[in-house]
């Protein structure tokens, strides 16, 4: 199982000085965050697509491409790649590039951005949002499968006899998954393909994260691309700790009550109790995370969202080292001997290409009998 | 086959006039399903314990404790009573709020009857002019008669014109219980679905 964190990529005022960082410090933050994430043992770290403020995060790959240029191990992705309002192209040709560049070290969340106004910014409509990322997502995996692409959809100009470049590492396309809050029709989309599913798993309460992997299961199985419980699963999820819960739940309050999205809600006693959130100890992390597989069943990765709500660098640094080095270690053991065998391991370049290789059928000698 | 009655409340006194109305006509919608042979349960949703609920529910997305189970008991009415006081010519934001955080396809064929309560029966347009398009665009069915209680419907000892047109009502709403076939495109709450992919492929 693969552990991480992701990112949106909001600037948002520290509550508690009243400060807020600039674009800059925002920017240089992310790096320090995905170098800090190396460095204590985890697995992934993704980042953000926005083309709004108080987002910084528009050009995820370029990002993704300095930070894996600083780091040697970790598995960069996003969370998300915006397939409405991003050319399926330009998604084709960037994350493929990176993937060269990175050796494989990269793959990619795609998701569908809810902010209306952003979408004719791009000369899109958000009320096509579904069928964007059907049709977008039909063309980038022909991108990355064919050589030579002849096309026509709704949402873009035709291609006659276009060939994305750079092909894709090793033939084998960057790892996909499809992320969402609320919509079916996405876990539909990513059973139909066989790709990832990731539900966010922070906003609300498990029950809607386990309807939403549910379906995926059900539908993934359907599809033929093997069993309920051999589908590629993804969970969000939110924490933060202190060795004492108390400074903890002390610490995080302001946040909490100030953060964009459920601030001025809920209280934080409420919202733990609601939604996977937890605020506490490292044990007490451990065992909230734990409890996911029991209505997910067993899944592939967990990525926190561990720097948001104006939280300064130097905590969400703190935060990292707890994670990396009381948390993820025994989630890591346990997760592992709770799984069976005939669970797939999480996506990696390497894992993909010895499947391709297995599934290929016997090359025919040139010149021989057809 | 037991029926559901679902009834909303959005007084905000104890006792509350718009509760007691709503008491009123729960029970002769009770008497009117029971006189055509349907045993009923009734669940009364009171709205203002929900009130920071409902707050929460708009900042977050989602429904939480007695709130979800307030949404789920309207989701499965086989018939709604919605009762609220008239605050600034219209509903009151808490009745709206309700009806806001509701899935917009909870109440599709629903019936359901409508009344308001007032201070003066020169609000009684309320009902036509504001809660009735709100559950026509909600898709449910409102029955003809909607009763709008004023102080002065209170005050009035004999057998008048709020109880005739309290049975009025109910018995409207009854007819619609019995008669309705009503078809939902969510039946159940615990499984999601989508479209199979080929057809949503199809329609992109």
């Amino acid at each position: 199982m693969q552990f991480g964190i992701f990112t949106v990529g909001d600037v948002t005022m520290d509550p508690t000085t009243g400060r807020t960082p600039t674009e800059h410090e925002r920017i240089k933050n992310t790096v320090a965050i995905a170098r800090k994430a190396e460095e204590v043992g985890l697995d992934v770290v993704a980042v953000g697509q926005h083309h709004n403020p108080p987002f910084v995060a528009s050009s995820p790959t370029t990002t993704m491409a300095y930070i894996a240029a600083q780091t040697e191990r970790i598995i960069l992705s996003t969370s998300t790649t915006l397939i409405t309002t991003t050319d399926p192209v330009r998604i084709a040709e960037d994350y493929a590039t990176l993937q060269h560049l990175t050796d494989g070290r990269m793959d990619l969340m795609l998701g569908r951005g809810n902010t209306g106004p952003v979408y004719p910014w791009f000369g899109k409509d958000i009320r096509e949002g579904i069928n964007l990322a059907i049709e977008n997502y039909a063309l980038l995996h022909r991108l990355w499968r064919e050589d030579v692409v002849n096309w026509q959809g709704r949402f873009r100009t035709p291609l006659q006899g276009f060939t994305a470049t750079p092909r894709p590492l090793d033939d084998v396309p960057p790892f996909v998954w499809h992320g969402s809050i609320r919509s079916p029709e996405i876990a539909e989309q990513a059973a139909y393909y066989g790709d990832g599913f990731f539900s966010n798993h922070i906003f609300w309460p498990a029950s809607h994260a386990k309807q939403m992997v549910d379906l995926y299961r059900r539908r993934f199985e359907h599809y033929g691309h093997g069993t309920a419980d051999q589908a590629i699963v993804g969970l969000g999820g939110q924490v933060f700790m202190r060795r004492n819960s108390q400074d903890a739940v002390r610490e995080f309050r302001p946040y909490f009550d100030n953060a964009p999205v459920y601030g001025h809600g809920p209280s934080l006693e409420e919202f733990t109790a609601q939604t996977p959130l937890t605020v506490g100890s490292p044990q007490e992390v451990i065992e909230k995370t734990l409890g996911f597989r029991d209505y997910v069943g067993d899944y592939q990765r967990q990525l926190f969202l561990m720097d948001h709500a104006g939280l300064p660098l130097k905590t969400v640094l703190e935060q990292l080292d707890l994670l990396g080095e009381e948390v993820v270690p025994v989630l890591r053991k346990e997760f592992a001997a709770l799984k069976p065998a005939h669970v797939p391991d999480p996506p990696t370049h390497a894992q993909r290409v010895s499947l391709a290789a297995a599934a290929a059928p016997v090359p025919t000698p040139t010149g021989g009998h057809a | 086959m037991t029926r559901h009655l679902a009834v909303v409340s959005a007084g905000l006194g104890n006792p509350s006039s718009t509760r007691l109305l709503a008491d009123r006509l729960s029970a002769a919608a009770a008497r009117a399903l029971e006189a055509l042979g349907e045993p009923i349960v009734v669940d009364v949703v009171e709205l203002r314990p929900l009130a920071h609920a409902l707050a929460d529910n708009m900042l977050t997305g989602f429904a939480a404790g007695e709130l979800a189970e307030a949404v789920a008991q309207v989701r499965r009415a086989d018939a709604l009573i919605a009762v609220t006081p008239v605050f600034s010519a219209s509903y009151s934001g808490l009745f709206k709020s309700f009806f806001d955080v509701l899935d917009p396809e909870s109440l599709t064929g629903t019936p359901v009857l409508v009344a308001a309560t007032a201070g003066t029966a020169r609000h009684s347009l309320v009902l036509d002019h504001a809660v009735r398009p709100l559950f026509s665009y909600l898709r449910a069915v409102v029955v003809p008669t909607g009763v709008f209680a004023a102080t002065e419907d209170f005050g009035s000892t004999a057998a008048g014109p709020l109880d005739e047109r309290i049975e009025r009502a109910a018995s409207e709403l009854a007819a619609l219980v019995t008669g309705a076939a009503r078809t939902r495109p969510h039946g159940g709450e615990d499984r999601l679905e989508s479209l199979p992919f080929e057809e949503l492929l199809r329609r992109a």
